[in-house]
This record gives C-alpha cells, sequence and structure tokens, in this order.
C-alpha cells in the first residue's frame, strides 16, 4: 500500500480517499414534546400557540422525561443493531442563543441511551456496514424569523413552537467514502426511521436534518487533512451535491500546495457552492454537566428485548420479502421497499389485487402493480409534489382500474388518460371511463367497419404487409387504435386485420 | 382579642375551627402588625393585603362548610423565589423586578387549594446566594431581635417575618442553610426536608441538585404541620421522591428515650462564638436528662471539604440556571444597542448584582473545559464522601445535632465585603444539602441578646424521627415562647 502511494507521488498524481461522517437530527413523532406536555404538532399552528412556561424556558420550571421518546430513540438504536447500556443519563449543554429559552439544551453527553451500531447501505449490489457511533435523545430549539421594517432596521422573532421538540441524534462513523455512500446512508436511515413510524424523515420540513463532516486523505493514510463541517443542506440532493462540491474543492486546495483548514462551511443551495461559516464570536466550549433536574434513564434487559420483540418489519426484511414473495427485481424491490408508505402502499394494492389467482398470477399483478407505482404515480406524485399518503388515489383506486383492463372494458393505452384523471380528480376508474366514454370496442363488428376504412386509406401499408413487412401490422392496428380514439380493442383488431387481409 | 398575629398554626386553626375567631379578623390583626413593625424589619418584598382578605373570606367559608384542613385561614409569606401567578416573583433581583409568573409553584398550589391566606411575598437575597439578606437588590431585611443586625439568608425575609410576627408561618428555601441559618438567627423553626420531599416546581432555580423549599415556623408542631401540607410526589419535579406523606405531627411524641443523639465534633468548629458552644453545650445535657443516648464520638471526617464542594457545585449549577436571563423574553432587558449580543451582555452586566455574577463566573470556570475534571468532578467525588460520611454516622446514631451557625446575628455590613467570611456562616448547613438529608433549626437559647440555633440532622425521608427529636427538646425549654421586642 506505501509503495503503491509512493509512486503515485512519484508520478505526480495522489490518489485521494474521501472520507464522510454524518451527523442526523430527527425530530420524534411524540404526541408530545419532550420536556413538558405540549403537543408536539407545532408546525400547523400560529407561532407561539402550543408552549407553556416548561418549554418558554420561565423562571422555576422543570422537565420531565416523554417516555415515549426514551422508547422511539431505544427503537431506533435496535434497528440501527446499537447497544443499550444500563444506564444513560441527561447533561446540560451550555450556550446562549435567543433561539435555545433556557440557556442551555437537556441532551446527552457521555452516557448516551445508545452506542456502537451499524447500518448496511448497498451500493450497486455490494453491502456496506456504515457504523454508527451513538443515537440520543434531545430538544430542538425555538424558531428565528429574522425581518427587516420598511425602513430597512433588522429584527428577528421568535417562535416557540418548536421548542422542546424531541430531537434525536443518530451520529455516523467516518465510514463513508463518496458523496453517493453518504446518499445511500441516509435514505436508508431516514427509511428505518419510516419504518418504525418514529419520524417523518421530511428534510425539506426540517423534521429531519443533516451535517455532514467531510475531509479528504491520501489513500491508504490514516491521517484526517482538516476536517471539514458542511451544514444548511435542506435536501438528499443538497447533501449529495455540498459533499461533491466539498470534495472537489478539498482536492484542488491540496494539489496546489495549500492547507485545508478545520472550518464549518454552509451550503448555498443557489449556487450551489459551499462557503466558509465565520466562526462564532468565540470558541464553543458547552460545558457538559449532568442535568440535575433529571434522574439517570435504566434500561431493563427485559425492557429492551420488549422493545426489540416489538419493532416492526424493517427494509430489508421487507425487500428480502419483496423479492423472494412477489419475485420482484432486486432493484424495483429497493426502490419500493426505500420509503415505506410507498411500500405500504405496494402491499395494500397486491392485496387487494391477490384475492383471486396462483403463485403465478400474484407475480404477475406485482409486476403490473410495481411499474404503475414506480412509473406513472411516482412521476405524478413527484411533479405535483404530494406525498403518495395524501394523494386522491388509494390502493382499491388502482385495483379497480386494473381490474377494467384485465376484463377488456379499459385498453392499456387509454388507461395512462384515465390515470391521469383520476389522479387528478379522485374519481375512480370505472366513472372515469364512464363520463368520457372510454369503454373500450370489443365488438369485432363495430371494428370491422373501422378496419375496412383504414384498409382502403392506406394501400401503401397493405401492399409492405403482403409483401411480409410485419411493422406495417403494427401501423395499421395503430392507424385503427387511431381512428377508435384509442378505444378499440387491440387485441381484435389485430385478429381482423389479418383475416382480412389473410396469411400469417 | 389583640395578639392574634401571635398565635402558631395549631392555636389559630383552633380558634378557627371552633369559630371563635375568624380568619378575616386573625388576617386583619397580622397585616396590622405587620404595618406596625415592617417598616422596621423590612421582611417583605410585596405585601398582598387585598387579596389575603379575599382570600380569608374564602377561607372563612370554607370553613363555615366545614371544610377547613389545618392551614385553611391561616396567613403565611412566601420567599421571593417561588411562583405566585399574577404577582411579583423577583428573586430579590432587579432581572426579574417585573417578573409577573403565569404559573403557580406547586407548593403555591397546595397552599391556595387548603385555602392559606398568602400575604405577602418576602425578601431575600439576590437569587437565593447570600447569607443575610445584604445582596438582596432592593433592601437589607432587619434581625428583629436587633435590627442593626441581619437576619440571616438566604430566607431573612421569611425568618425575620415569623419572628415578628408578621405572619403565622412562612415558606423559604434552602441551598446551603438558607432556612435553618437565618431561622437560627431569628430564633424560630426552619426545616430543610430531605431533597426530594417536596416539589421545586415553580421555585426559581439556584442550584437544582440542593434546592429543596421549607416551613419557617413558630415551633416544631407548626413545622410539621406545614410539612404535611407541601411533602409529596409531584409528577412535574422528576427529583421528588414517590413516597407517601405521613403525617408528621404524629411523631411528636416528646418521648425520645434510648434516642441516640450524634454530636459530630467536626462541627464545634474553631471561630465558633463562646456563646453559641455554650448552647449547644447545654443541649446536650438537656438530651440527656430527656433520656437520650448522647455519642459526642461521632465523626463526619469530609465535612471539612464541604465548603469546598460546595463552591464548585452550587455555583456550577446556577451558572447554566442563570442562563436564561437574558433580557430577551422577560425582566430586565438592555436595549440601548442595536447589536443583539451587546443586549444581551449588558442586560446581565446590569441586571445581576455581584454576588450573583461572582457565581456565575466561578460556576462558569468550574465547568470550563481543562477544569471540569479538576473542579466540577472532584467536588462531585467529595459530596459522595459526605453522603457516606453521614450514612455511617447514621448506622450508629438516630439524629446528629449540631449548630445551626458559628455564630448568631452579625451587625449589618459586617462581612458585606468579604464573601469569604460570609460563606463561613453557612459551613455547619451546607453539608447537609450536599448529602441531601432533612435539616431543622431550632431555638436553643441566646447569646449576646441574640438568638442561637440549633441543628438537628435526620436520616434521608427521617423527617419523623428528626421532628420528634426537635420537638421533645424545644418542649422542654423555654426558648420558642420567646418574642422580640422590636424597637
Ligand atoms: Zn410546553
Amino acid at each position: 500500500m506505501k509503495h503503491q502511494c509512493d509512486t503515485d507521488i512519484l508520478s505526480g498524481v495522489v490518489k485521494y480517499e474521501t472520507v464522510i461522517g454524518l451527523e442526523v437530527h430527527s425530530q420524534l413523532l411524540t404526541v408530545s414534546k419532550m420536556y413538558c406536555s405540549c403537543s408536539a404538532d407545532y408546525a400547523s399552528t400560529p407561532p407561539n400557540t402550543h408552549v407553556c412556561p416548561v418549554c418558554m424556558g420561565l423562571p422555576g420550571v422543570l422537565p420531565t422525561i416523554n417516555r415515549r421518546a426514551v422508547e422511539f430513540t431505544v427503537m431506533t438504536a435496535l434497528a440501527l443493531n446499537c447497544s443499550i447500556p444500563e444506564h444513560a443519563k441527561f447533561d446540560r449543554k451550555n450556550y446562549p442563543y435567543p433561539d435555545l429559552m433556557k440557556g442551555y439544551q437537556i441532551s446527552q453527553y457521555d452516557k448516551p441511551m445508545s452506542v456502537n451500531g451499524y447500518l448496511v447501505i448497498d451500493i450497486e449490489g455490494r453491502k456496506k456496514k456504515v457504523g454508527i457511533t451513538r443515537v440520543h435523545l434531545e430538544e430542538d430549539v425555538a424558531k428565528l424569523l429574522h425581518r427587516t421594517t420598511p425602513e430597512g432596521e433588522s429584527y428577528s422573532l421568535v417562535d416557540i413552537n418548536r421548542a422542546g421538540m424531541p430531537l434525536m441524534e443518530i451520529v455516523s462513523e467516518p465510514d463513508m467514502n463518496s458523496p453517493e455512500e453518504a446518499r445511500l446512508y441516509l435514505v436508508k436511515l431516514r427509511s428505518i426511521l419510516q419504518y418504525l413510524g418514529v419520524s417523518t424523515g421530511n428534510m425539506e420540513e426540517g423534521s429531519f436534518r443533516c451535517d455532514a463532516n467531510i475531509s479528504i486523505r491520501p489513500e491508504g493514510s490514516k491521517e484526517f487533512l482538516g476536517k471539514v463541517e458542511v451544514k444548511n443542506m435542506n435536501s438528499f440532493r443538497a447533501v449529495y451535491r455540498a459533499l461533491e462540491f466539498e470534495e472537489k474543492r478539498q482536492r484542488e486546495v491540496l494539489d496546489t500546495g495549500g492547507r485545508i483548514t478545520q472550518e464549518t462551511r454552509g451550503w448555498v443551495d443557489e449556487k450551489g457552492i459551499t462557503v466558509s461559516q465565520r466562526s462564532k464570536e468565540y470558541a464553543h466550549d458547552y460545558r457538559y454537566f449532568p442535568e440535575p433536574d433529571l434522574p439517570p434513564l435504566a434500561f431493563s434487559r427485559e425492557m429492551v428485548e420488549q422493545v426489540r420483540a416489538a419493532l416492526p418489519e424493517l427494509p430489508e426484511a421487507k425487500y428480502d420479502r419483496f423479492v423472494s414473495g412477489y419475485s420482484l427485481t432486486p432493484y424495483d424491490a429497493g426502490l419500493l421497499t426505500d420509503s415505506r408508505p410507498l411500500a405500504n402502499y405496494f402491499e395494500e394494492c397486491v392485496g387487494l389485487a391477490g384475492k383471486s389467482g396462483g403463485e403465478k398470477d400474484i407475480a404477475k399483478k406485482a409486476k403490473t402493480i410495481s411499474n404503475w407505482l414506480l412509473g406513472d404515480f411516482t412521476r405524478l406524485l413527484n411533479s405535483s409534489n404530494t406525498r403518495i399518503e395524501a394523494s386522491n388515489i388509494k390502493p382499491w383506486h388502482l385495483v379497480e382500474m386494473f381490474d377494467l383492463v384485465d376484463r377488456g372494458t379499459l385498453s392499456g393505452p387509454l388507461a395512462k388518460t384515465v390515470f391521469e384523471e383520476m389522479f387528478s380528480s379522485g374519481k375512480t376508474a370505472s366513472a372515469v371511463v364512464a363520463e368520457r366514454g372510454l369503454v373500450q370496442i370489443s365488438d369485432s363488428g363495430e371494428l370491422a367497419i373501422i378496419v375496412d376504412k383504414v384498409i382502403a386509406d392506406n394501400d401503401k401499408a397493405i401492399a409492405d404487409y403482403r409483401a411480409g413487412k410485419e411493422a406495417s401490422l403494427t401501423f395499421l392496428i395503430g392507424q385503427v387504435m387511431k381512428a377508435s380514439r384509442g378505444k378499440a380493442n387491440p387485441a381484435v383488431v389485430r385478429k381482423i386485420i389479418v383475416d382480412k387481409l389473410g396469411g400469417n | 382579642m389583640n395578639d392574634l398575629h401571635r398565635l402558631t398554626i395549631h392555636e389559630a386553626h383552633a380558634l378557627l375551627k371552633d369559630k371563635k375567631v375568624s380568619s378575616v379578623e386573625l388576617t386583619r390583626s397580622v397585616l396590622k402588625n405587620l404595618e406596625a413593625v415592617d417598616s422596621k424589619v423590612r421582611a417583605c418584598m410585596r405585601l398582598t393585603a387585598d387579596t389575603a382578605l379575599e382570600s380569608a373570606a374564602a377561607a372563612d367559608k370554607a370553613i363555615a362548610r366545614g371544610k377547613a384542613s389545618v392551614l385553611t385561614g391561616v396567613p403565611m409569606i412566601i420567599k421571593d423565589n417561588m411562583c405566585t401567578k399574577g404577582v411579583t416573583t423577583t428573586c430579590g433581583s432587579k432581572m426579574l423586578e417585573n417578573f409577573i409568573p403565569p404559573y403557580d409553584a406547586h407548593v403555591v398550589e397546595k397552599l391556595k387549594a387548603a385555602n392559606a391566606v398568602i400575604v405577602a411575598k418576602a425578601n431575600m437575597d439576590e437569587f437565593a446566594m447570600g447569607s443575610s439578606t445584604e445582596n438582596s437588590a432592593f433592601f437589607t431585611t432587619h434581625n428583629p431581635w436587633k435590627l442593626d443586625c441581619v437576619p440571616g439568608g438566604s430566607s431573612g425575609g421569611s425568618a425575620a417575618s415569623v419572628a415578628a410576627d408578621e405572619t403565622i408561618y412562612a415558606l423559604g428555601s434552602d441551598t446551603g442553610g438558607s432556612i435553618r441559618q437565618p431561622a437560627g438567627f431569628c430564633g424560630v423553626v426552619g426545616l430543610k426536608p430531605t431533597y426530594g420531599r417536596v416539589s421545586r416546581f415553580g421555585l426559581v432555580a439556584f442550584a437544582s441538585s440542593l434546592d429543596q423549599i421549607g416551613p419557617i415556623t413558630k415551633d416544631v408542631t407548626d413545622c410539621a404541620i406545614v410539612l404535611n401540607a407541601i411533602a409529596g410526589h409531584d409528577k412535574r419535579d422528576s427529583t421528588t421522591v414517590p413516597l407517601g406523606v405521613p403525617d408528621y405531627t404524629r411523631a411528636l411524641t416528646k418521648d425520645i428515650r434510648g434516642l441516640r443523639v450524634g454530636v459530630p465534633r467536626e462541627y464545634l468548629v474553631e471561630g465558633m462564638q463562646p456563646g453559641v458552644r455554650k448552647a449547644i453545650e447545654a443541649a446536650i445535657i438537656q438530651f440527656e436528662k430527656l433520656g437520650a443516648k448522647v455519642d459526642r464520638k461521632v465523626s463526619l471526617p469530609n465535612t471539612r471539604y464541604g465548603l469546598a464542594a460546595y463552591y464548585i457545585l452550587a455555583p456550577s449549577e446556577a451558572s447554566a440556571n442563570l442562563a436564561r436571563y437574558d433580557g430577551v423574553k422577560y425582566g430586565y432587558s438592555y436595549r440601548d444597542t442595536t447589536s443583539m449580543w451587546e443586549a444581551m451582555e449588558k442586560t446581565r452586566q446590569f441586571g445581576f448584582g455581584a454576588e450573583v455574577k461572582r457565581r456565575i463566573m466561578l460556576g462558569t470556570y468550574a465547568l470550563s473545559a481543562g477544569y471540569y475534571d479538576a473542579y466540577y468532578l472532584k467536588a462531585q467525588k467529595v459530596r459522595t464522601l459526605i453522603r457516606q460520611d453521614f450514612d455511617k454516622a447514621f448506622d450508629s446514631c438516630d439524629v446528629l445535632v449540631t449548630p445551626t451557625s458559628p455564630t448568631v446575628a452579625f451587625k449589618i455590613g459586617e462581612k458585606a465585603d468579604d464573601p469569604v467570611q460570609m460563606y463561613l456562616s453557612d459551613v455547619c448547613t451546607l453539608p447537609i444539602n450536599i448529602a441531601g438529608v432533612p435539616g431543622v433549626s431550632i431555638p436553643a437559647g441566646f447569646a449576646d441578646g441574640l438568638p442561637v440555633g440549633l441543628q438537628f440532622i435526620g436520616k434521608h425521608f427521617g423527617e419523623e424521627t428528626l421532628l420528634r427529636a426537635a420537638h421533645a427538646y424545644e418542649q422542654a425549654t423555654p426558648w420558642h415562647t420567646m418574642k422580640p421586642a422590636i424597637a
């Protein structure tokens, strides 16, 4: 290895290795806040309405531990193969800022709720373990809204609704070696949180946040050359782009003989660059000490095993089941299981569709459903920015549409149009078909009239067909479909044409 | 009856229950005396006379319906660091001069539920940091026994108000002696319950692992009565213990025959005032007369580290607890700047007094990177050793007895510029907070015309035995019946 490296240096080409560690903060889907009984459904309400003396940090208040948040954190830790110590404690992390109501955050320092786990990512078929350093529990801060008066004076407003929201921190080991691995890690982590039902995993809304540490080093070397922390990334794509940018920037700095400064950089999405964030007025010394207002947490082995036993099926297991049970391709199964809502939707559809038929039939139906979900449905969801759970189209809508296709009422080509209408209006497929008169024409007599007209208008195609050009048949069928405005049953049309022209 | 304000709770309750006196009459008498003497004693931060009379009228109705508990209709005073809904809670600080809490502290809820009559909020050292009330941002309270002396602190207002009959009883808070030391200085009874016995919810935090609310009363029976009312588990304070609350008054049997009373030798400290030593020696003889077995060999060797450990632990916690006072959300706010950081810094510069800033700096320093192990962690280890000392002592003793303070009340101004001398006045009380055990100070005579306090220390949640011992001594001596002539 060393020899290799020397050679590279001699030849003037240093091979660098990228090292990435991620720190994820995820809000938990608890009913109440972390240390008080205020509703955790803070985002949908006017500013400063979901607050109480405790989360406002008024003089004299005391925190109490949200048991559900602790349970969620243990669930997550177990799903990430972490070990749960017998005791954990909360600590105060001290720093002054107007969004921090008490002047300290109740977090966990040297005795977190879990340590030493891992998560497996799949890089084009290769499995890789990414270490999880720890999963712990803390609280979110208030939201500052920066404003400017018409006179140009700037001021800030504080919305305390978010203060005290339970926040789970998941710290990875610096085990990722490319922006793509980091992206895969986030996708996997988010899907695990969603499967557990502990987080929405929504990065755009800020309920799932990611900071990254990235450094590069000569391949094979153990030393880090100035770790850079990157913040302000609001989507998975932003994380990917920021890391890609930073990787390139650091290489260039080193290649031109520079040094990487250890610093925090912010991602500027519009410009696609990271910029150095002026270090805060003073160096951070959080002066952690044990939170005297909260007793230490004790985890009995029984409790841990109970939580473990109650864990829902996780993405990996579901993936395996989709591949073996429904004969889906690994690729499709991967896409479907990345998101719990999508996977659930898929299974609901399969459940509804699979009431009849054998194993082979199930696989066929599953394939059709998967194609629709990953194709047109995903496209429409993305372009309208809709979550699948919130979509107009419920699983039974989709299955009813398939049923119409199966029974010959709706033609395959028209199904797409019908689906789009269903998506925007929420109507059933049969309602759309009836309203728009899209019932498939399978009646031979009715179709024969159209076929005759097409034959009369397409001498050249007829001649080509008779000369043995198969493609001409497809062309002719297409002409009939067009003339029937898509309603003709293509199989019946084909038979009529072949019969009329003789041969084949 | 002219002297209703001089009554104890149990005496007042007997009259109220039998409808010989109404709560309104009792409250009027208390307010009248308060108005007469408080211009000299200056125990009260804020009078709540109007609402007091309303509560008294409501209490009379409850009594008429036969719904009277022992505290119903009895006037009382609350230290100004316990939140009272709609009534300013200043903590003796300019920082909270105009702070009106939107909620009641747990103890205040309990008292209101019992139809107690709150007549005033009491003066105190700023954020309970001090031993004389001289650190109050507003004024100094005077000792009713000698007006040029301090009443002790930080619950000096509460103790002085009880001694001066400005109230029937009061609540104080104790972090290192803040109930017991002023009770001792003022010749009244002051109990710091076991840590976790009384909810701290709504008590403005000084040092969270040491703070405890307790009664300041005219005798031990009243002390047990108030403890009955305020003790117990509160789900909003995770450090309260889910133990049942016994009726502490039933423990007051006066019988301490065979009780093992330890006199830890480390507490008969050098620099102790001769008059204090004499009073303690007399008390020991009294215990023996009452049939207790006195053990003078008990040792709490780590006591000598108590003061040092305390002045690491308490300021460390305080440095975090007081971080929220930044002028952004409530309280004093420095506005004459356009910079956010400057506003926050100046708010703290001008909003806090010197002692508070001194302790914030001490604590910030002790917790800083590179110093944590040498200071905070070490102090925590000392804390463990001190606890073990007490555990061991209680293997052979049922209660321990010490002076409450090495001296009687000192002159106003005498120690104001010497923080270390001031800190030393709590040297006998603060190990008790560090260990988390209960301690009560009761009057035990006089030295130089000022009351001497005798401190009883009990086991964790051993308030029954503790109060039984204190009560037996009290009943055998005349000290609790003596009243200052305020002049
Ligand atoms: Zn709240």
